[in-house]
């Protein structure tokens, strides 16, 4: 679907001639400008070592070398982004095919013209691909795990990536050196370790390219995590296989012991990398605890930390995407529990937006290096690479699915199997390692070459084939539903029910472990790792919480009061006794009246200033003050009748009076020292001395005390209720201005401008 | 009764197996467990599951329990509770957490989620009226948040009069402001959790290799004061 609706149908078009044309200009001055300076240069020594003519003074010259690299590198970026704009421009196009396949369609149009203009074409370096372009879409896709799905289902993640990247590597490596040996070939140079190496390297799943294509066709939760999971878990395994058979290939023998120091390396490879990433996990967590005072900083700690966790496993030759992994599911729970939502919508965005980035590079990239790269082509090797990596996958899942399912609760059912097995896709990963080969591999070429081949092959004819199949299959899709506080409920409910279901069964099954790692993960870990009081929060007051924020959030960016519930049924409906019902004029009003503050108080909003080190604060409390407001309001729309029942019963009861939860009312006036409508709500106040019998009040209390509660310094839930005599007196006032304002036959528009709500 | 008991032979357990879905081994296993728990003898009580010690931290351990004695699950149409159950019932309750077969058609898996949401019905709905009012849906919740203190009475409030809301409008649609929603009945229920897919998640694994070895070591502060009354245990 197009971004926007043209006027003319022809500037759809227009805009694409304007970005091919950027990109054909792209690549004219870079290479023209080289040789552009090299002259100058020579002309500039020139002419010092000749002359002291005074020269003129240069009001205009170009120095490119100075911006070279930078300046390449931005246009490279920039590129990348017109392309992937270029492509939604297109709608049919992006519904037919993957992104994938456009762009590295794209690059090898670019490398082509690079090399027609007679440059070489830069290759995808491999150090600039892991250590620049990988990070971020590792992290992102760490973050943002589905946890639950991930830990149901793990054992088979694990037992498809190790155990099915080991028989994919043996039995592709073997195989090939078997077609090796056959005369007609023309390759008996190859010996059994070199193809165990080009083996263990096209193996592997590739997460990018997975994430890449199962973005769009948004399968079912299962299958998408199985595969997911396995492209990120089998890294430990290619690591040490690559490390391993590179390190044979050079001395050339292998001995029992050497396969038993492979085994133990991986072992450390993958828990080492595991460690490391959840040790700067918990030191992300633990930072997190103190960024209350410098929220603008908050995502740098996330991001830096996981890019230092990265960074160290591959120092240490550890497997690093699972360090990256480790650490973003480590780190996550604490870190959001700490942080404003500012930062954590800022780091989701960032994430998402550098891993769009990458990710659209690396496409490129590999299109430009199969221009650039040397080929050595071999017809039987390479197509018989690419038959086996789809045999040996397919065998591969229905061997491993067979041993699997006879463990599992729910059984994976054949279409499962063959999702997983057709999105087993290879990608950049394979072509790096492959470009790492040091050259004195005799076989480097030809291995490149088949990489490429099969990486081609199964992000076009995998990738492009695979959504019509999901469709044709009929697999389930992912569902797409809202949080439901329902289910979050159940989910909760069903959680405990099976612990102890499994508890009076008397063995101690996945229910029961989970639980432990809760329990101790609230007694201790989160203690040290939440700030101020919001450890003892159990997740689903988290969750209501977060729900009401994103509702009330929406609220306030729409700009007006939808309710996100049908508005015919609210709290009445539920709520068994007989009301005597306001007349539908007075109601009326009081919406008009209410309706009218709120795009007052919006504008209001609108146009406070803030500084840069205050952008959180002003802006949080605006957003948490604001929400509250709305939320309230929403809240009053609905209960107009139960207000104006009650109004008579008020004015017959003493203003001094207990209070339950006075510690509420309390924080409100510490912190909005500025906020002008916080302070006089006359909704809490209004409703706080009514009997508990009546549930509506309790309610709309609590709604005002969850908001509260998201900054840490507000422990006023834990302490128990203090009388406050200015409180009531407060509550009096406030209240005195709502029945002043209630019982006022009609508002003045103009008057409202200047004031709150209240005084009207 | 303190002598060791024999198992029932074949026939007994054919029946339960077809009634209940278990294999052979699993009955067996569960009947061990059975017999543990009501320290040997025939019938199974509140306070046999009262002493497990892996329950006392579960914050809706009353509720699991009653639905022990609860007779709308055992498959009977009967209502009301009962105040020990043999083991077949046990074993007809335990039914409810088997994971649906491999080859099941889409119909059968209606079915079994259906049972499940009808235990889980029956858990909430404690008077047995076939809805579950505001007040019995705030009970669940308060339950689940038991364990927060007095921070949890508050919000469970909020939180189920939410949840009510939105079970409201999404089975009701529109409705008049003195319309009065009475309850969930369960038909709304099955609607507002069809997302869950429950027949996945409500299982458990039942061993088909006997651990209740492994089992009795870890029970036995349960079963020390048995061993000094002098009652003899299954191996």
């Amino acid at each position: 679907m197009p971004a926007f609706s043209c006027a003319f149908p022809g500037c759809r078009r227009d805009l694409l001639v304007i970005v091919l044309v950027v990109f054909v200009g792209i690549g004219l001055p870079i290479e023209a400008s080289a040789p552009a300076y090299q002259s100058h240069g020579t002309e500039g020594s020139h002419l010092t070592n000749i002359t002291n003519t005074k020269k003129a003074f240069p009001v205009l010259a170009v120095n490119y070398e100075h911006v070279r690299k930078p300046f390449e590198i931005a246009l490279w970026i920039l590129l990348a982004l017109l392309m992937k704009l270029g492509f939604h421009l297109i709608p049919r196009l992006s519904a037919v095919v993957p992104e994938s396949c456009l762009l590295i369609v794209v690059g090898l149009l670019v490398g082509g013209l690079i090399k027609v203009i007679g440059e070489e074409p830069p290759v995808l370096d491999s150090q600039l691909f892991f250590l620049c372009l990988l990070p971020p879409i590792i992290l992102d896709a760490g973050y943002f795990l589905p946890i639950r799905p991930f830990t149901e289902n793990v054992g088979t993640i694990l037992v498809f990536a190790v155990i099915g990247t080991l028989w994919n590597a043996f039995f592709m490596g073997g195989l090939l050196y078997a077609l090796c040996q056959i005369e007609s070939v023309g390759l008996s140079g190859v010996d059994l370790l070199a193809c165990l190496l080009f083996g263990s390297i096209v193996s592997a799943v590739d997460p990018v390219a997975v994430l890449a294509v199962f973005e769009e066709i948004h399968i079912n939760e299962l299958v998408h995590i199985l595969v997911f999971g396995e492209s990120l878990l089998n890294d430990a395994v290619t690591v040490v296989l690559y490390n391993l058979f590179e390190e044979f290939s050079k001395v050339g023998t292998v001995t029992v012991l050497d396969v038993f120091l492979g085994v133990v390396c991986f072992f450390v490879v993958s828990l080492g990398g595991v460690l490391v990433g959840a040790i700067y996990g918990f030191l992300a967590a633990f930072t997190s605890r103190f960024t209350s005072h410098t929220r603008v900083i908050e995502p740098l700690f996330v991001f830096l930390y996981s890019y230092m966790a990265y960074l160290s496993s591959e120092m240490f030759h550890l497997s690093g995407i699972m360090a990256l992994i480790a650490c973003g599911v480590v780190m996550r729970p604490y870190v959001e529990a700490n942080i404003s939502h500012k930062s954590y919508t800022t780091i989701k965005y960032f994430l998402k937006m550098w891993s769009s980035v990458s990710e659209t590079l690396i496409f490129i990239f590999l299109g430009v290096s199969t221009v650039a790269g040397p080929h050595a082509w071999n017809w039987t090797f390479v197509i018989t690479t690419v038959i086996l990596c789809l045999v040996s996958r397919v065998l591969g899942v229905i061997g491993l699915t067979f041993i699997i399912n006879k463990f599992r609760i729910v059984k994976l059912t054949k279409k499962d199997q063959f999702i997983v097995a057709y999105g087993g896709l290879r990608g950049a990963i394979a072509f790096s390692l492959g470009y790492l080969l040091s050259n004195s591999h005799q076989m480097r070429n030809l291995f490149l070459t088949a990489i490429i081949t099969v990486i081609f092959f199964t992000v076009f004819v995998q990738g492009m084939t695979i959504r019509p199949l999901v469709e044709l299959l009929a697999v389930k899709k992912k569902k797409e539903s809202k949080p439901s506080i329902n289910e979050e409920i159940h989910t909760e409910f069903l959680d405990h029910l099976l612990t102890g279901v499994e508890g009076v069964c008397g063995h101690y099954g996945h229910y029961h472990w989970k639980e432990k790692l809760n329990r101790f993960n609230k007694t201790y870990v989160k203690r040290w790792l939440i700030a101020g009081e919001n450890f003892k929060e159990p997740e689903l007051i988290a969750f209501y919480r977060k729900m009401e924020l994103k509702q009330a959030i929406m609220m306030v960016e729409s700009g007006q009061l939808p309710s996100v519930l049908p508005s015919t049924i609210s709290m009445q409906n539920i709520q068994p006794r007989a009301i005597p019902r306001v007349s539908k004029k007075r109601e009326e009003e009081i919406r008009r009246i209410l309706r009218a503050n709120l795009q007052n108080n919006k504008q209001k909003m609108r146009s406070r200033s803030y500084s840069r080190h205050t952008l959180f604060d002003a802006d949080e409390e605006d957003n948490v003050s604001e929400v509250r407001l709305r939320k309230t309001k929403m809240e009053m729309e609905r209960r107009v009748s139960v207000m104006e029942r009650r109004m008579s019963h008020y004015l017959t009861v003493p203003a001094n009076r207990e209070s339950p939860r006075p510690g509420v009312r309390r924080v409100r006036f510490e912190s909005d020292n500025q906020v002008f409508s916080a302070d006089s709500f006359p909704t809490v106040h209004f409703e706080q001395p009514s009997p508990p019998s009546t549930p509506d009040a309790v309610s709309l209390e609590e709604e005002e005390e969850e908001e509260v509660p998201k900054r840490p310094s507000l422990k006023a839930d834990i302490e128990g209720p203090r009388g406050n005599a200015s409180d009531n007196h407060q509550g009096e006032l406030d209240y005195q201005r709502l029945a002043r304002c209630l019982s006022d036959p009609g508002p003045n528009k103009d008057k409202e401008d200047d004031d709150p709500f209240m005084s009207c | 009764m303190g002598a060791l008991q024999s198992l029932p032979d074949e026939p007994e357990y054919r029946d339960l197996s077809e009634k209940t879905g278990f294999s052979f081994e699993q009955i067996g296993i569960l009947h061990k467990r059975f017999k543990q728990l009501s320290h040997n003898e025939d019938t199974l009580r509140r306070d046999d599951l009262n002493t497990i010690p892996d329950l006392s931290c579960n914050p809706i351990r009353t509720q699991i329990i009653e639905a022990f004695f609860d007779k709308r699950n055992f498959h009977q149409n009967g209502e009301g509770t009962v105040q020990e159950i043999s083991f077949e019932e046990f074993l007809v309750v335990m039914s409810h957490f088997r994971p649906p077969a491999l080859d099941m058609t889409e119909e059968q898996r209606e079915i079994i989620r259906r049972e499940k949401l009808r235990f889980l019905f029956n858990m909430h709905d404690t008077d047995n009226d076939g809805t579950i009012t505001l007040e019995e849906y705030r009970h669940v919740v308060e339950e689940l948040l038991s364990r927060s203190g007095a921070l949890g009475k508050e919000t469970a409030k909020g939180i189920a009069d939410a949840a009510m809301l939105e079970v409201a409008s999404i089975s009701m649609g529109h409705m008049e402001p003195d319309e009065f929603y009475e309850g969930i009945t369960f038909e709304h229920f099955l609607k507002i959790l069809k997302d869950i897919e429950i027949e996945t998640r409500m299982n458990i694994r039942f061993l088909n290799m006997d651990t209740t070895n492994l089992c009795k070591k870890i029970n036995s502060q349960q079963d020390h004061y048995l061993q000094v009354n002098g009652e003899q245990k299954i191996a």
